[in-house]
């Protein structure tokens, strides 16, 4: 089929699949964690701590792995992080605490920083496969709230409210709780049906019951809620993905990174789930390296991604960037998508017109154009908030306003997560959710009946 | 190229390095692997008398001080347990092979004339250079009344000295145990006996650790632990000390001093032969890491010896002596302040926490966040080193001299003591 669109399953065997998808981190053994351990150097208010967004007391719990108090270590971060796991996995440490630490900060030494993540992981693997769940719940306060989104943000709250007594309910649109950490990350970021290994562990404290296939606006409206429940938090990610307006959007192979992702994060073989042998991923983001590198693991032969603008403008952090390379992917940048073509309704070809950088930083065609022969197509062009139809709270900027602790225009709804504005990380998720679990704690606590 | 080669009680040897008495040295197929890497002489596992001594299993215990491995080291094990004519063929053999290496033979046997008589004279007939006399080993053949129990007493160490220099013509060392309050009296009761050298320092008596799950000293054997000897550059600070006693002493003067304790590294030598060794012996930096150790040993005591412009070892023996001096004899009036070189440094806080918490509060906070500097108050500033030792960043904070225009004064002469002689 020399012209004719290839897109198939099976690319790869079922070994080297297994392998590409395994943990792209091997996690450090006993031997590696003292070592890494005994090079941070505990410093004075830490600048680590300041750069980690759920503010995590590093050089404690670095030091109680170096003194063997493995589990000492572990509740120093799940304290801060109930999802210090998946963090630990996902988080791009290198514009977080490991980018802060003072290591890297050694030039003459050409020193590297402390390897944060791969200890935070070391130590919470060490409880999350523990039988008994670390934190005792406080006495039952009788109050009632619901969560409705079951991403990091929900769940940090659920567990902060349950902590304190609270029974929760988390309504979840999907079949599976877990948000992006179940359908979005990236596979090898976090194998093993992790996910929900960790809801698992969040919810062994008591207090919160989980109901999937429940979404709000669907089964459920907002002003019900209100009068069923205390309290509400919001933590509703970002449902929408933005659209590529060019001619050709609509033919078969082109689709959005963040399903064909959700689909392969679902896939119960991945030998069975096709995929083009030519991948253009459009878009500059952490999701467009995130598709680029996956579909190119599971057998992809060629897999570009074109950027409208150049290196320092990509969302995605240099680390990022260059695992992409690492992988095999292309990066092209200064390329602004025109149309895509196809032949009996599919796509066998993007094409770009190239641009370049005027004086004002305002972008302008150079006159050229470039096309590239592909299979399927994926847009990484970002994601964003859908509003609720009515009785919702207040918006800003496109998504929902909040006040310092997450709390909206409504007296008794909080949200966070990337429903709000803010970083859009796991970790920004989860302290959103704590924060405002602490505010709503206070609320609860001072209603009248 | 600097002359390394080293005589000590008229014993030479290619180089200074030597192997001390312990498993190293314990027979000919160790010893010919360490003159073929570059040793300069051995001193052969202890011997004692037939019967030979049986050795438990599980013998070391070890530190690891965050994460590097055997900082200190400990062991229960006993002298040799090979039979002596074993031993005593193989070593010579060894001079025989091995003509310019030095090889010494340590000794330990009961406290009886007639024991040391019989055994010095099987040594002599191998050939050996010389002899030394093990009244240093604080486990397991001190509870038999040898070893250390021997060491301990000053008129032991005299008596069995004297025996052991009327009955052999070969040079004799005493191998000396720091597990006394005070080293001078078993280091001068070898120089009365006649001893031509100490050798020192051996085990420091020791518990390593202990297993927490069953609640047993480490190391252990069958379920018990003992009383054991450290040793490993954990007990280095330690060795130089006594070494420099002895060196420093006008009473123990004349007699060599082979230095022993924690060496693993040239830097380590120099040192010791900077406070008065003649020569150096080294057994746990061996154990560690093999025989191999000795090239750098060499090569680095070479190169900073052309360096300094050291043509021989003669040439900074005892040459740190001098600055040795006691505490009351220092001048009170010197003043060092610290200085933080901002451009190294990398904003730990190590040193503004250790000065606050613990010293005198002087080096301030400026700023917060990663642009967050941290400088010295100088007027708070007492000099005492502090914050350069715990700085994590090579020649960030240096300790500088103050021009205070005042002139020396020791504490002898300080108005301030309430014992001073007026200054002359
Ligand atoms: C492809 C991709 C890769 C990413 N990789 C990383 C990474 O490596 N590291 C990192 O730190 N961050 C990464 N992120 C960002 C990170 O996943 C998010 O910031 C994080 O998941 C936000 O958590 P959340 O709880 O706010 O939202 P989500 O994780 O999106 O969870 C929201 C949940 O709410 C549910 N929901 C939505 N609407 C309703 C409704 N009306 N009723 C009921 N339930 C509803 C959703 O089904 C979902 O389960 C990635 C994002 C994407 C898209
Ligand atoms: C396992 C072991 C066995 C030893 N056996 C002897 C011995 O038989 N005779 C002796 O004089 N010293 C013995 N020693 C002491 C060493 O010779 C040396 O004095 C001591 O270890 C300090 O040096 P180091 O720090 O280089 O190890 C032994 C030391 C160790 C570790
Ligand atoms: S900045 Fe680096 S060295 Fe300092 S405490 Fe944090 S991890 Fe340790
Ligand atoms: S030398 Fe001592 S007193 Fe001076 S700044 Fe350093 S720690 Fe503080
Ligand atoms: S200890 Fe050294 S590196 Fe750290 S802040 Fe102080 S001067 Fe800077």
């Amino acid at each position: 089929m020399a012209d004719g669109v290839d897109i198939r399953a099976g690319w790869l065997n079922g070994a080297t699949l297994a392998e590409n998808f395994a943990d792209v981190h091997r996690p450090l053994d006993l031997a590696g964690a003292l070592v890494e351990a005994n090079r941070c150097y505990f410093c004075y208010d830490a600048p680590c701590i300041a750069a980690c967004p759920t503010g995590i007391d590093v050089p404690g719990f670095i030091r109680a792995i170096a003194t063997g108090n493995v589990t000492g270590a572990a509740m120093t971060i799940l304290t801060e992080n109930i999802l210090g796991g998946s963090c630990a996995r996902v988080c791009p440490t290198e514009i977080l605490c490991q980018g802060a630490c003072v290591r890297s900060n050694d030039n003459s030494r050409g020193d590297r920083s402390v390897e944060i993540g791969l200890l935070q992981r070391y130590a919470t693997d060490h409880v999350n496969t523990a039988t008994r769940h670390p934190f005792a719940r406080a006495p039952a306060t009788g109050r009632t709230v619901a969560v409705v989104g079951a991403g990091p943000a929900g769940l940090a709250c659920a567990h902060g409210l349950a902590r304190q007594g609270h029974d929760v309910i988390v309504f979840e649109a999907r079949g599976k709780p877990g948000g992006l950490n179940e359908y979005g990350i990236a596979a090898y970021k976090l194998p093993d049906d992790f996910a929900q290994e960790e809801i698992s562990f969040i919810t062994a404290i008591g207090g919160i019951e989980i109901h999937p296939d429940r979404a709000l606006g669907r089964e459920l409206s907002l002003t019900q809620l209100r009068m069923d429940f205390d309290a509400v938090f919001l933590g509703l990610g970002q449902d929408g993905a933005r659209a590529l307006e060019v001619p050709g959007a609509g033919l078969a192979g082109v689709q959005n990174a963040v399903d064909y992702i959700a689909a392969l994060r679902q896939a119960d073989d991945l030998a069975n789930l096709p995929v083009g042998r030519r991948i253009v991923v459009i878009g500059g983001g952490n999701t467009a390296i995130d598709i680029a590198v996956q579909t190119k693991r599971l057998g992809a032969e060629d897999v570009t991604i074109c950027y409208r603008r150049g290196p320092a403008q990509m969302g995605a952090t240099p680390h990022e960037q260059d695992f992409a390379r690492i992988n095999g992917v292309r990066v092209k940048h200064w390329l602004r998508p025109l149309r895509l073509d196809g032949l009996d309704g599919a796509v066998t070809a993007a094409v770009f017109a190239t641009v370049a950088q005027g004086d004002g930083g305002s972008l302008m065609d150079t006159g050229d154009e470039q096309s590239i022969p592909c299979d399927m197509v994926f847009k990484a062009v970002g994601q964003s908030f859908v509003p609720l139809s009515d009785g919702g709270p207040d918006i800003a900027a496109g998504r929902i306003a909040v006040g310092p602790n997450g709390q909206t225009s409504l007296p008794d709804v909080w949200a966070g997560g990337d429903c709000v504005a803010g970083d859009d990380l796991t970790v920004q998720a989860v302290q959103d959710g704590k924060l405002a679990a602490r505010a709503m704690d206070l609320f609860l606590q001072n209603l009248e009946t | 190229m600097a002359d390394l080669r080293c005589e000590i009680a008229g014993i030479k040897s290619p180089n200074p390095f030597w192997l001390a008495s312990a498993p190293p040295t314990d027979k000919a197929y160790n010893v010919d692997r360490a003159f073929k890497a570059g040793w300069g002489g051995v001193v052969w596992k202890t011997l004692g008398e037939d019967p030979p001594v049986v050795n438990t299993t599980s013998r070391y215990g070890a530190i690891t001080v965050n994460g590097q491995r055997m900082v200190g080291f400990n062991n229960i094990e006993l002298i040799t347990d090979r039979p002596l004519g074993v031993n005593l063929a193989e070593i010579k053999q060894i001079k025989r092979d091995w003509p310019d290496r030095a090889v010494l033979v340590s000794l330990m046997v009961p406290c009886e004339e007639a024991s040391w008589k019989k055994i010095l004279a099987a040594v002599e007939d191998t050939g050996a250079d010389g002899v030394e006399l093990n009244f240093g080993c604080p486990h397991g053949m001190s509870e038999r009344g040898m070893g250390s129990a021997v060491g301990q007493v000053p008129e032991y160490v005299e008596m069995v000295t004297r025996w052991c220099k009327s009955m052999t013509a070969m040079p004799v060392f005493v191998k000396l145990t720091p597990n006394v309050t005070n080293i001078l009296a078993p280091a001068r009761a070898a120089r009365a006996g006649g001893a031509d050298a100490v050798s020192l320092i051996n085990t420091v008596n020791s518990i390593v650790s202990v297993d927490l799950d069953r609640m047993a000293p480490n190391p252990m054997v069958d379920g018990k632990g003992s009383h054991g000897g450290y040793c490993g550059p954990a007990v280095k600070p330690i060795a130089l000390h006594l070494v420099a006693e002895i060196a420093a002493d006008p009473e123990s003067a004349g007699m060599a001093i082979s230095g022993i304790g924690g060496i693993e590294t040239w830097r380590d030598a120099a040192e010791f032969i900077s406070l008065g060794a003649q020569n150096i012996q080294v057994c746990t930096g061996a154990m560690h890491y093999g025989f191999k150790i000795v090239d750098d040993m060499i090569a680095g005591l070479n190169n900073w010896m052309d360096g300094k412009g050291y043509a021989r070892l003669q040439d900074f023996h005892r040459a740190a002596i001098a600055n040795l001096v006691d505490w009351q004899d220092l001048n009170i009036n010197f003043e060092l302040v610290a200085r933080i070189d901002q451009d190294k440094c990398i904003k730990c806080g190590l040193c503004h926490v250790a000065c606050e918490d613990t010293a005198h509060q002087a080096i301030s906070v400026i700023g917060q966040g990663p642009g967050r500097r941290f400088e010295v108050i100088d007027p708070e500033c007492v000099g005492c080193n502090l914050c350069a030792h715990v700085c994590p960043v090579e020649g960030c904070i240096t300790m500088a001299p103050v021009d205070n225009g005042k002139p020396y004064l020791n504490w002898a002469q300080d108005p301030r003591n309430p014992h001073a002689r007026a200054a002359e």
